[in-house]
């Protein structure tokens, strides 16, 4: 058993896997790093997740398009974020527990309907065909990486582009200067002329239309079903990862796929059966439940490491009002 | 994108505003839950009614409310209490299950203790690990958002902690559940009415939110400490308070309060150690913010929400089997009240005006 | 008479406590340095927050160039030429002088091009004359050379109409000189130019024009050759100030505060405190004269132990509290008046009685020895309350009252009750009497001295050298974080201020 694990076989499906995996916090962390780079703690990412992965489930399900089902994904983000932009930008003040009000309210919402949708019939779970991953011929014939780059869902690849396109764009563009000023020093912002309300609203609507799609990834690829423990606390870790990412765009990126392994990791456990291993050599059992518990765990200890030196947008989670 | 709004600050409100503002709150989120309500068909007042109806019916379900109450209202304490040093714990739910865990080691050792002196070493085991679930809070000193995200994590590290060792080391040896061995007959909750769920332990809770936690808040200096640390950090610190000291002891009384809650539960209700201990998806600790928020942070005012909610969650259920309307309105109403309560606390502090 | 660019008419702004603007007419005119005077909360900032559309009137008019406009946001302003140069400068400082620079600017394509917009950076500050190095971070540069780039980014949007809030409030003497050239330098290009100030000697010196506020309305326009400091100030005031008596100050006693050698870093890890050493006796008022931003903010913040000093000792009584905490230095009985009075010493949230009994609530007066629980005795609390706001003559106030309805003046003076009702053996007062009326200030002052003469040793902090003559018996001068000359109340003259202020160090004065 011990042996299977350590061929190059393994390393490359635990690779691909962790990519895979990794995917649907990509997108959680992306939006949630956008929204603080504005200025916003937006704390209800674990719900507009879970909304996300409701409306493209049960959109595919009734239309049986995975398409239209991302493309309802996509205008449920933009409904939340409106909404949410509009508590956060105006009201401004309180936003941690105004995120757990999201969170409550989406749960809620979203297994409200599909309770509705689907009556109460306990017992037969609904299910869809799901994405495939894609294979980009010649690519995925390189050895090793192929494998583990280029065999992956398009949502991967989309989320891994986004993640390029917002280097870019905040090393870059002018764009990515305005929402970095206004996330530092949103009077600076307001006296040059630049409608800070509006770039917020942009900022915190784009979040929560990538962290639906985070949602949706989970009950539309990776998995087949809208289970209801699907998002499983990713929402909450992605918070973290923005902070142990230093809210820059491709350590945001490191972070999740770090996390996707974590993930991977104990999946693969799971597939095999192993519900508790000794490390080689020692006498120390070690419970698959610490791999179940070990992204929340590490989230903490990521923390600890990074308050020092945590370069967060200075006016971060202060509401900006013009004091009329 | 311009609103033909402006925000101005407004006069504060009199105190009966503020006081009022479970009420307001209520009102607003019973409005607008008629929508998802009349979306599901059903009429929202025959809804309404068969919610009252299902939670108040007979002796019986006006016990269950109680019971519900009672982890609500240890909860919803806590957070009031930790939000008012501006503490945001939003970990009660690990926190609960953390004082069920040690209280659960006490209650089903030592049976050979009396009643009167087991029931409070497992409660005190309860509150201690209630309090160590809450320390890691503290980090917030050191990172801006490191109260939420900690207490949060270690919501889910707690529970898979309980279901680890109620498979593992605390397994009961006489079932496939998994759940921890018996607590014994002297650690259990007497039961208060009869035939009914009626425990101690929803004494204890009305004891700790009206006398305890009011007492603290209204009464002492450390109380005074809490909101002034919670009002301004600085101007505390300048007046001789350590925020560091304040915070610490603030996540330890908050934490003890959510431990006891997971003591009612093992000790009251389930009486044996287990991974359900609380709802899903929204468990006490979160609904715990809801409470506390409404209540406007007051500990009196926490039992009448806790009250009140219970009687929706467990009205929910009745609700549902007769109107068709699904369960899961009773967390979109949690949502929005809470929503609400945030929106009056802030319309309470800026006026909205038109501009020409 | 050149012509008028911006008319303002009947401009009102009303805010829940005051009429911030009362139907203020003002004209700004090419070529022209007009300047805007007037105490604290007068209303000049108000004024042109609305010219520049981060306000909004309530009533009123303006007309830029003949026409009628309505300035809803700063980008309007912008379009129509009004630029302003803020008192907090508006800046990001994690990022460079060229990025905050370009913000805004339609000369910004979406993709940066940095080096052209470097380029355009040098041309225009060698045209105007304001040195900017745009690679540079805004955190590490001199608030004169932060003022230039905020200039700059007004001159960049071709401003016609240039706005200075209370520009000098964080220069030195010297650099002040030089913000004097480039305004000049901007009225002979046609620019006209608003100066927003309350100090009488520049308003004078760089003006052509005054117009004078006071409780939000205009009570006077003179043209500056035609006025001099003594009308100004009672038009400012309206009435004459009474000249704070002072007697003579007391024999050596024993120093209540000492501090010796210290020195500290400010938030971007540069030296903000080197070497001061300073003595505060019984009986004594020390004022430390300087520009705020020179270090004062650190040192206060070392010797309230909220931040760490990298070396060097601060002893209270004999005791030494160097990088001791808040609670160890306020136990030594030094009590503390914020230059952030509110931000720092008041719970807005919550009523006057809870704020008068801060840092005492633990006292056996007003709270049993109960361990652990410590009831407070509210009945006695409301009682001392009630004394209190007899003591300090604070009308109008009930303890269970919040504190935030009360008024500016008001707010001061529960400060004060509380600080002084702790019987402090040394005060650190910083700023005290910034943005009071001439009463409050008067009653500070006051104040300042009977606790003189009672026997405590304070420490005053202040940028008004009018306040610091009129109080001090030694005045040491902070610049650059180093102490530059100490002197006696007696020795010093304006002009050795002045000069001290402005870094000349004592034994080159001398020399001059």
């Amino acid at each position: 058993m011990q042996a299977e694990l350590l061929g190059l076989g393994f390393v490359i499906a635990m690779a691909a896997a962790s990519i895979r995996i990794a995917t649907s916090l990509m997108y959680a962390t992306l939006g949630e790093m956008i929204t603080e780079r504005s200025g916003i703690l937006n704390l209800g990412i674990e719900g507009v997740m879970i909304l996300g992965a409701m409306t493209a489930f049960i959109t595919t399900y009734a239309t049986h398009s995975l398409e239209l089902g991302v493309l309802a994904t996509i205008l449920a983000g933009l409904a939340e974020g409106v909404v949410m932009s509009f508590v956060y930008g105006r009201i401004g003040s309180n936003q941690h527990v105004w995120g757990v009000a999201f969170t409550i309210a989406n749960f809620g919402l979203a297994y409200y309907i599909y309770r509705l949708y689907f009556g109460g019939t306990a017992g037969i779970m609904s299910t869809i065909i799901p994405y495939s991953p894609v294979r980009i011929p010649l690519l995925a014939d390189i050895p090793v990486l192929g494998p583990i780059l280029f065999e992956q869902y398009a949502y991967t690849y989309v989320a891994i582009i986004l993640f390029v396109i917002f280097a870019f764009v905040f090393k870059y563009t002018i764009w990515g200067l305005i929402i970095t000023v206004v996330g530092d020093n949103p009077m600076a912002a307001d006296t040059a002329g630049i409608n800070v309300y509006r770039t917020r609203y942009i900022a915190v609507t784009l979040g929560a239309i990538f962290m639906a799609l985070g949602g949706s990834f989970l009950s539309i690829a990776q998995f087949n079903a809208f289970l209801f423990e699907i998002v499983a606390g990713r929402g909450w870790i992605a918070i973290a990862l923005v902070t142990i990412g230093n809210w820059k765009p491709m350590r945001c990126l490191l972070a999740a796929i770090l996390f996707g392994f974590i993930d991977a990791l104990q999946l693969r456990l799971q597939a095999l059966g192993i519900s508790q291993f000794t490390l080689a050599g020692t006498a120390i059992t070690i419970p698959f439940q610490l791999f179940l518990a070990l992204p929340y765990i590490l989230t903490i200890v990521f923390l600890l490491m990074s308050s020092r030196t945590a370069d967060y947008p200075t006016a971060l989670l202060t509401p900006y009002r013009r004091e009329e | 994108m311009k609103f033909p709004f402006r925000l101005e600050k407004a006069p504060p409100p009199s105190m009966l505003r503020r006081a009022l503002l479970p009420v307001r709150a209520l009102v607003a989120t019973f409005l607008a839950g008629a929508i998802p309500v009349m979306a599901a068909g059903a009429n929202p007042l025959q809804a309404y009614y068969t919610m009252g109806v299902g939670a108040l019916g007979d002796m019986i379900a006006i016990a269950e409310v109680f019971v519900r109450a009672a982890p609500l209202m240890l909860t919803g304490l806590a957070i009031s209490i930790a939000f008012r040093a501006k503490f945001w714990n939003i970990g009660a739910e690990g926190q609960l299950y953390a004082g069920a865990i040690l209280g659960t080691l006490i209650a089903i050792n030592f049976p050979e203790l009396p009643p009167w002196i087991h029931i409070p070493f497992m409660i005190a085991a309860g509150m201690l690990g209630g309090a160590l679930c809450a320390l890691p809070g503290i980090l917030k000193i050191k990172l801006k958002i490191g109260d939420v995200v900690t207490t949060l994590m270690l919501n889910f590290i707690m529970v898979i902690f309980t279901s680890y060792l109620v498979q593992n080391v605390l397994k009961d040896p006489f079932t496939r559940w998994p759940q921890s061995p018996p607590i014994t007959d002297t650690a259990t909750y007497p039961i208060l009415i009869p035939f009914t769920r009626f425990h101690l332990g929803i004494v204890i809770a009305l004891f700790a939110a009206l006398v305890v936690g009011y007492g603290l808040i209204e009464y002492t200096a450390l109380g005074y400490e809490i909101k002034a640390v919670g009002s301004n950090e600085v101007a505390a610190r300048l007046a001789g308070i350590n925020p560091t000291a304040l915070t610490i002891k603030t996540a330890i009384i908050s934490g003890s309060f959510a431990g006891l809650a997971g003591v009612g539960e093992v000790a009251g209700i389930r009486h044996h150690l287990i991974a359900t201990l609380s709802p899903v998806p929204i468990g006490y600790g979160l609904t715990g913010v809801v409470i506390a928020v409404m209540s406007g942070l007051s500990p009196l005012w926490v039992v009448v929400v806790a009250f009140l909610f219970s009687i929706i969650i467990n009205g929910s259920q009745t609700m549902s089997r007769l109107t068709g309307v699904p369960i899961f309105l009773s967390e979109i109403f949690q949502g929005l009240a809470l929503g609400f309560s945030l929106l009056f606390l802030f319309l309470d502090m800026y006026r909205i005006r038109r501009v020409r | 008479m050149s012509e008028k660019v911006v008319e303002m008419k009947g401009i009102t702004k009303r805010f829940p406590n005051v009429v911030a603007n009362d139907h203020i007419d003002l004209e700004l005119r090419r070529g022209e340095v007009c300047a805007l005077l007037g105490e604290n909360g007068a209303g000049k900032t108000t004024l042109m927050k609305i010219l520049y559309g981060l306000y909004h009137a309530d009533d009123g008019q303006i007309l830029v160039r003949g026409l009628a406009v309505t300035i809803d946001s700063p980008k309007a302003a912008i379009a129509l030429g009004i630029g302003m140069v803020h008192q907090h400068f508006a800046l990001d400082e994690k990022l460079t002088a060229a990025e905050n620079l370009i913000l805004g600017t339609k000369q910004a394509k979406t993709v940066l091009n940095m080096k052209e917009i470097r380029e355009e950076v040098v041309d225009l500050s060698r045209k105007f004359g304001l040195e900017v190095d745009p690679d540079s971070k805004v955190y590490q540069l001199s608030e004169g050379v932060k003022q230039r780039i905020e200039i700059l980014k007004t001159l960049l949007r071709g401003a016609q109409i240039l706005v200075f809030d209370e520009p000098t409030a964080v220069l030195t003497p010297l650099e002040t000189k030089d913000l004097f050239k480039t305004i000049r330098a901007l009225a002979s290009q046609g620019h006209a130019i608003v100066f927003i100030s309350h100090h009488l000697e520049e308003v004078l010196s760089i003006s052509d024009r005054i117009v004078v506020l006071r409780n939000g309305k205009v009570v006077g326009e003179r043209l500056a050759r035609e006025t001099s400091q003594a009308e100004l100030a009672q038009m400012m005031v309206g009435r004459e100030i009474e000249q704070v008596s002072r007697l003579k100050g007391g024999e050596t006693a024993r120093p209540v505060l000492e501090i010796s050698g210290l020195c500290a870093l400010n938030d971007k890890k540069l030296e903000a405190v080197r070497n001061v050493s300073l003595t505060v006796r019984k009986g004594e008022i020390v004022s430390l004269a300087g520009v705020s931003g020179n270090g004062q903010k650190e040192l206060t913040e070392v010797i309230l132990g909220m931040r760490k000093a990298t070396s060097g000792k601060v002893i209270i009584n004999g005791k030494d509290v160097t990088n001791k905490s808040t609670k160890a230095v306020i136990q030594q009985r030094l009590g503390c008046i914020a230059e952030d009075r509110v931000g720092w010493g008041l719970m807005m949230d919550r009523p006057i009685a809870e704020n008068l009994i801060l840092g005492l609530h633990r006292s056996s007066k007003l709270s049993t020895k109960t361990p652990v629980t410590n009831f407070l005795k509210n009945q006695e609390i409301q009682q001392y309350t009630k004394q209190l706001l007899e003591r300090f003559d604070i009308r109008g106030a009930e303890p269970n009252a919040p504190v935030r309805l009360l008024s500016g003046g008001n707010l001061q003076k529960i400060i004060l009750a509380r600080v002084l009702s702790q019987e402090p053996e040394v005060l650190l007062a910083s700023q005290p009497t910034r943005g009071l009326d001439v009463g409050a200030t008067e009653y500070v002052h006051k104040l300042l001295l009977e606790l003189r003469d009672k026997g405590i040793g304070v420490l005053l902090i202040s940028e008004d050298l009018e306040e610091i003559r009129a109080l001090s018996d030694v005045i040491a001068v902070m610049f650059r974080g180093e102490i530059v000359g100490t002197l006696s109340a007696e020795s010093a003259t304006s002009e050795k201020l002045g000069l001290l202020m402005a870094g000349v160090k004592e034994t080159e004065a001398v020399k001059q």
